[in-house]
């Protein structure tokens, strides 16, 4: 199974991701995020990071990780490959993530993701497994 | 979808043209008021292509909105609410909304004249878009020179602009030139959260990346001489125009309120079409308090504009060998086109306070309005539309028709038309690099990779855009700028 693909609109750019659990959506949304901002290949997970977040519900619980993520990125100029869910529950999530500070000479950043959005938000759970719709404010 | 939105999604069927340049979407359903659109039939058409309608009408159906939910010609499909939207809400049953202002809080467009004559100056731009490019912190996450201790970065969210000048960083003849005086009040720094402050102390005076832009311009025609001539424009002046916006800090700050407010709606009662739509009362506490931190946001946003003037100022002393003075560069005006604005308009029930959601929209206030500088007072408000790179630019008038019908607003920009992964795919940065310095447009672009997704291509017809505002009446033509060279994140 792909991990993700990228949903394209007008102005903006969402993600497709999917997973064999919700951990696994939640882990790969992150991913294909990460992917509008840099190549993952020119990102080493020297650091990890631990990262909380939470929401009253699951759709929010995934938009409001993936701001976390943001947040983190923008704040220490990180950036970030690997993501590892430890605990997921029915509000609060907890997780490690791992990348590496921005090296300009190394690292050609991409796009400034501005934050994950609810709009058309979707995380739907079928026979196939699990898949994750976000669309972000670039 | 949900029931409301696929009411909109009929509405939509009904479209009429009510005027020349304005079309309907009839009240039904869930919609308090009528959706209207200023656009001709092609912008129309496209919107309802891209469900941006549906988008309009599902602001109709928020509580309190006054005469109608609007979209300018610029319209496209936003999250929520649609770009180009202008809504207002009344003060005793209205809503207040972040994701109606937008992440980037107090997005806007500032114009820098100066006395040079563009064709004199033609082999000195390329040395000015290198120094611009130097001394101004651009590019996706890049880091400003200018670093903010927490009180002074209260200071900057509280005093605006006004207190950036106190510092030294412009002159106090800009502050008249900036909507608000350069300080939008009632800002709360005790609202803006250590995540947003953390984002926002390494950005301040900083460009950012996206369609943010830099650009050394030459006025190329004049539409009216008069306001020109009051504005301090010339045919054939060399401008520079900063189109930024409130980085980090402004993002953190809506995240943070879209999040709290869909809780918020649910115990208001407020169905919502769409989560995107989270919403409070203006009344309440949490519609209070994004209001002080959103107007933390666009005092931050104003700064940093305010701080790349201060830089483009000391970037022309070094090239042109003058002082900013003698250049005349002084700061026609700075527009914000994503924000929420308490302000007094003539409704059917009377005048009254309403709550103006801009949503990628810009104030266009006419002549003889208080909120406009004493020196533009009889000419109307300076409008600045920023185009595409390979275009033109604009700079326009505010009218009293934008007031009587659009709550004093006109357009904000271009509006994309191609995504940016199908701009990156049909055109390569450097090619087109190689095309607009072929128009002999220098170019400083971190990447030429981003340089694609912002094509000329990839937007409107700016000039589509601006007739059609010009034709309603929403704004008039004063002057088109063409760049001379750009500087991108």
């Amino acid at each position: 199974m792909r991990p993700f693909e990228l949903m394209e609109h007008t102005a903006d750019i969402g993600v497709r991701a999917f997973g064999s659990s919700e951990k696994e959506v939640f882990q790969n949304a992150a991913a294909g995020m990460f992917s509008l901002i840099v190549d993952p290949g020119l990102v080493r997970d020297v650091e990890g990071f631990s990262v909380k977040a939470e929401a009253e519900d699951h759709e929010g619980l995934l938009v409001a990780w993936l701001n976390e993520l943001l947040y983190l990125q923008d704040s220490r100029d990180l950036l970030l490959k690997r993501f590892e869910i430890g605990r997921l529950g029915e509000t609060t999530l907890e997780a490690m993530v791992f990348g590496e500070p921005v090296d300009p000479g190394r690292h050609k950043l991409m796009s400034d993701i501005k934050a994950a959005t609810y709009h058309m938000l979707k995380l739907e759970h079928s026979s196939g497994g699990w898949t994750a719709e976000v669309i972000f404010d670039v | 979808m949900s029931d409301v939105r696929k009411q909109g999604a009929r509405q939509i069927a009904h479209l009429r043209e009510i005027s020349p340049w304005c079309w309907e979407i009839p009240q039904t359903g869930e919609m308090r008021v009528p959706g209207r659109v200023f656009s001709d039939s092609e912008f129309v058409t496209r919107a309802g292509q891209e469900n941006a309608l549906e988008q309009v009408a599902n602001v109709a159906c928020l509580p309190g909105i006054e005469m109608a939910s609007m979209a300018m010609p610029d319209i496209h499909w936003g999250y929520g609410f649609a770009i180009g939207g202008v809504a207002a809400f009344r003060l005793k049953d209205g809503i207040i909304s972040p994701g109606g202002v937008g992440y980037d809080i107090a997005c806007g467009v500032r114009l820098i004249r100066s006395n040079l004559v563009a064709s004199e100056m033609e082999k000195a731009v390329p040395g000015l878009v290198h120094e611009l490019s130097r001394s101004v912190p651009a590019g996706v996450g890049r880091h400003g020179d200018v670093r903010l201790g927490h009180r002074e970065l209260d200071s900057l969210m509280t005093k605006g602009v006004p207190w950036l000048i106190s510092q030294g960083y412009g002159w106090p003849d800009d502050i008249e030139a900036i909507e608000d005086g350069g300080v939008l009040d009632g800002a709360n720094p005790e609202l803006i959260s250590p995540r947003a402050r953390e984002r926002g102390f390494a950005q301040s005076g900083t460009l950012g990346a996206g369609n943010h832009f830099l650009e050394v311009q030459r006025v190329e025609q004049i539409f009216d001489e008069a306001a020109a001539w009051a504005f301090g424009i010339f045919s054939g002046q060399l401008c520079i125009m900063v189109h930024s916006g409130s980085r980090g800090l402004g993002h953190q700050v809506c995240t943070e309120y879209v999040k709290t407010m869909g809780s918020a709606a649910a115990r208001a009662g407020i169905n919502l079409p769409d989560r995107q739509l989270a919403c409070a009362p203006i009344n309440s506490p949490e519609g209070r308090d994004y209001y002080a931190a959103m107007a933390c946001a666009v005092n931050f946003a104003r700064g940093n504009r305010q701080v790349m003037t201060h830089l483009v100022r000391q970037s022309c002393e070094h090239i042109f060998k003058s002082s900013a003075e003698k250049l005349g560069l002084d700061l026609v005006y700075d527009v914000s086109h994503n924000v929420a604005k308490f302000e007094e308009h003539e409704t059917p029930g009377g005048r009254k306070i309403l709550c103006i959601h801009r949503k990628g929209a810009t104030r266009s206030f006419p002549a003889g309005h208080a909120g406009i500088p004493e020196k533009y007072r009889a000419v109307g408000q300076p409008v600045i539309v920023p185009g595409d790179m390979g275009t033109a630019s604009y700079l326009l008038k505010g009218t009293s028709t934008a007031m009587a019908q659009s709550f004093g607003s006109t357009c904000h920009g271009a509006g994309r038309v191609m995504g940016r992964r199908a701009a990156k795919r049909a055109i390569q940065g450097h090619e087109l690099k190689a095309r607009l310095e072929a128009q002999g447009i220098t170019i400083s672009a971190g990447r030429t990779s981003t340089l694609a997704e912002e094509a000329p291509e990839a937007y409107k017809d700016i000039d589509k855009v601006v007739e059609v505002c010009h034709q309603a009446g929403l704004s008039k033509k004063v002057a088109r700028l063409r760049p001379m060279g750009v500087v991108k994140g």
